[in-house]
């Protein structure tokens, strides 16, 4: 008897030929299906319509301040690592315009017009482990403290997720290190892990989540045999142990409290361009600003929300000037943020090694690296804590 | 054709990125710079009940939005008070506001002073210049319920006579026999007989029982690091300092990162900080 369902937590094994009844599903479902495609020589997520947009039989190789796509041996879908934009563009977009106002002329009362309109319901194919963290640190900075962000609510929660487990580690991966990968456990409706040889080419289903199970219902599939899970798990291991990078995360939060006044704070800053590049391609990093905009009779005016990033002169400005006003100032808080302060905040570390600060930044500084430096040289102690005291 | 998801967060959820339409009743000048408003909901009257030190967004149509503290007394709610200094793009666009203009307002946000806390114990309310208006509910509320606390200190400092906030009012409290109100000034104008000096000078005197204190600073930065440093002096403990911060702010409720002060979020986790929990970083340069 062949099995036709599968339930929260059984696994199938889906052919190569069969993966596109998944998007097909999904699309039947009504989602906006987000993969991953090639375009302008990079790995870029965007709407898909079929398993032929994907990148098949592409990697890449990445490197402080280097990416580069090269073709693989073999023709799988998944077989390159994170690329320059992660899901953060969908569910906290760049821009968004947050309300309008309205009135007749200067002299009369004005309204606000929330926005009312309807999101989209995406399906996201193709999410990493460490994509899947990164996701979910968002989504308690947005919806588990005093406020709720309604519109990263609403798009959170109807978002459907395809993860992929990584069959390979990137150069400038070290999520082992972080404890965010590179297997996914959990947070997810299927996920699927690519198995692909000279005598098959298949995906492992997991079902996550009911949703998940539902969507299986569409998409035909053989059950999982002891040696398919087997072979999962010697891939688990392998990319594990094959991490570009690695990050001593040992009491790092005291750490890095502890090395306010490092020299190599200074070091990194004669370095750092301040470009901005590592926070926006960071899949954590949530800083925004707003804009307030008026059209030219100046009686319609919008208020709009941008990415900001905590490397601007702008950003921690009051009156006399920034609070951050040295470039040492801007790249210790973003690191001490990212690895310390986020602990405070929200639990977790704001850093699931996903590599791509490392890739993106210009002149190829890398966080792994500059911890590694500090440790060198911890500088632990009350006396240095009290220097640079107004 | 995919399907959508609704998106009205103000049918499902509250949108707190959203103001509210307030309309000005009162404009009053205080000092050259700085003005009060009085503001009630444009669309019909009522209440706006706060905790002292709490702040709220204001916006100025097409300009811009700023964080500013509520001023007001917490016990007359009816009445939505905000003392502003024009320094700047929005705060000067604020300043041309006149009665019956629109506002737009978010809040109340973030936390308050320890007036609770503090009751059975000697009140010291330490302002400098315009950090009059933040901590002005607090002395409201501690004058409201004046029989559960002990002495009441409000010291106060000004750079010069003109700058004096709330005149009328300081000069009421000085006249009461259960407050015991200080006033310096950095620079004397004729025909000033107070104090000259700056506000921490008046703390070795103050009568308050440094064991059995709660103090309350607010003002700019380097102020309270020195009321810090002069409290520290006299025997108040660090957890019974209480100081309020200034960052900049976007959103005042968390997520837009401006605020961020070492571990903190000034818009939730203040603007009131007591000052043992914040020690091992105040006063840290670029933090
Ligand atoms: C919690 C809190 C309570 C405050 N309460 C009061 C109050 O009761 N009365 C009052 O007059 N002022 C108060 N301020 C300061 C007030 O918010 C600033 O003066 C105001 O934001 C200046 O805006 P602007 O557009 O006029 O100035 P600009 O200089 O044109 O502003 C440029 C940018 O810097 C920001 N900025 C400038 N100065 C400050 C500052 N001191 N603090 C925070 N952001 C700043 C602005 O919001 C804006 O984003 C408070 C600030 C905070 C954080
Ligand atoms: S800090 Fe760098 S490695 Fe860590 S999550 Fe952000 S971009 Fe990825
Ligand atoms: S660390 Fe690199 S990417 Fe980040 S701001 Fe500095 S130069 Fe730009
Ligand atoms: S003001 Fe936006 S996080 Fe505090």
């Amino acid at each position: 008897m062949t099995q036709t369902t599968l339930r929260v937590n059984e696994h199938g094994l889906v052919q190569h030929a069969d993966l596109q009844h998944l998007i097909t599903a999904l699309h039947d479902k009504g989602y906006q299906v987000i993969g991953p495609t090639l375009q302008d020589s990079a790995v870029v997520y965007d709407e898909i319509d079929s398993i032929a947009d994907l990148p098949a039989g592409w990697t890449d190789e990445q490197d402080g301040g280097t990416y580069r796509l090269k073709r693989r041996d073999d023709a799988a879908l998944f077989g390159y690592t994170n690329s320059p934009q992660s899901w953060k563009k969908f569910l906290h977009p760049p821009r968004r315009r947050l309300w309008q106002a309205q009135r007749e002329d200067a002299e009369s009362d004005f309204v606000f017009m929330p926005e009312n309109g309807t999101l989209p319901r995406y399906a996201f194919l193709g999410v990493r482990a460490c994509e899947l963290n990164a996701i979910a640190i968002q989504n308690t900075v947005f919806t588990k403290g005093p406020f709720i962000d309604p519109m990263f609510k609403a798009l959170h929660d109807a978002a459907f997720i395809v993860a992929v487990n990584c069959i390979q580690a990137g150069g400038t991966c070290f999520c082992a290190s972080m404890d965010s990968g590179p297997h996914v456990h959990s947070g997810f409706d299927l996920a699927l892990t690519e198995l692909i040889d000279a005598d098959r080419h298949v995906f492992l289903v997991e079902v996550g989540s009911r949703r998940g199970a539902e969507i299986m219902e569409q998409v035909p599939f053989e059950p999982a045999q002891e040696h398919d899970l087997a072979a999962v798990r010697r891939i688990e291991s392998a990319v594990a142990d094959d991490m570009g990078r690695t990050m001593d995360t040992t009491d790092i939060k005291q750490f890095l409290y502890d090395n306010v006044n490092h020299p190599r704070w200074d070091d990194v800053a004669n370095r750092c361009l301040t470009c901005s590049n590592c926070t926006i391609v960071c899949p954590t990093c949530f800083c925004t600003t707003v804009e307030d905009v008026t059209d030219l009779t100046g009686n319609q005016a919008e208020r709009w929300q941008r990415w900001d990033s905590c490397f601007t002169l702008d950003f921690a400005y009051i009156h006399g000037g920034s609070v951050r006003a040295l470039a040492r100032d801007r790249y210790r808080q973003w690191m001490t943020h990212k690895l310390a302060s986020w602990i405070d905040q929200f639990d977790s570390s704001g850093c699931v090694g996903c590599g791509r600060c490392i890739t993106w930044c210009p002149v190829g500084i890398d966080i792994t690296e500059e911890v590694h430096a500090m440790r060198e040289s911890d500088t632990t102690s009350a006396e240095i804590s009290t220097l640079n005291m107004v | 054709m995919t399907a959508t998801v609704a998106h009205s967060p103000t049918r499902n959820l509250p949108n707190p990125m959203l103001p509210n339409p307030y309309r000005v009743q009162r404009v009053r000048k205080e000092t050259q710079d700085t003005f009060t408003l009085e503001l009630e909901p444009a669309n019909g009257q009522s209440d706006f009940h706060f905790a002292a030190g709490q702040f709220n967004m204001l916006y100025i149509f097409g300009v811009g939005e700023v964080p500013i503290s509520i001023s007001g007394d917490p016990g007359k709610p009816r009445k939505l008070v905000h003392t502003t200094r024009a320094v700047g793009v929005v705060t000067s666009a604020m300043q041309q506001l006149k009665r019956d203009d629109m506002v737009g307002v978010r809040g109340p946000f973030g936390n308050d002073w320890p007036v609770v806390e503090a009751q059975g114990k000697d009140v010291v309310i330490v302002a400098g210049g315009l950090g009059l208006a933040p901590v002005r509910p607090a002395l409201y509320h501690v004058l409201n319920h004046r029989e559960k606390y002990d002495n009441v200190v409000l010291l106060y400092g000004t750079r010069t006579p003109n700058d004096i906030l709330y005149r009328r009012e300081v000069e009421k409290w000085r006249a009461r026999l259960d407050v015991d109100v200080h006033v310096t000034v950095d620079r004397a104008i004729h025909p000033w007989r107070g104090n000259v000096g700056v506000v921490t000078r008046l703390i070795p005197k103050s009568p308050f029982d440094h064991l059995n204190a709660v103090a309350m600073i607010c003002g700019p930065e380097v102020m309270i690091r020195f009321t810090v440093l002069e409290l520290e002096r006299r025997g108040v403990l660090p957890d019974n300092i209480f100081i309020s911060m200034e960052r900049n702010m976007k959103c005042a409720t968390g997520f837009c990162g401006h605020c961020q002060w070492g571990p903190n979020f000034v818009c939730k986790d203040g603007p009131v900080f007591r000052y043992s929990e914040i020690k091992p970083f105040f006063g840290q340069r670029g933090l």
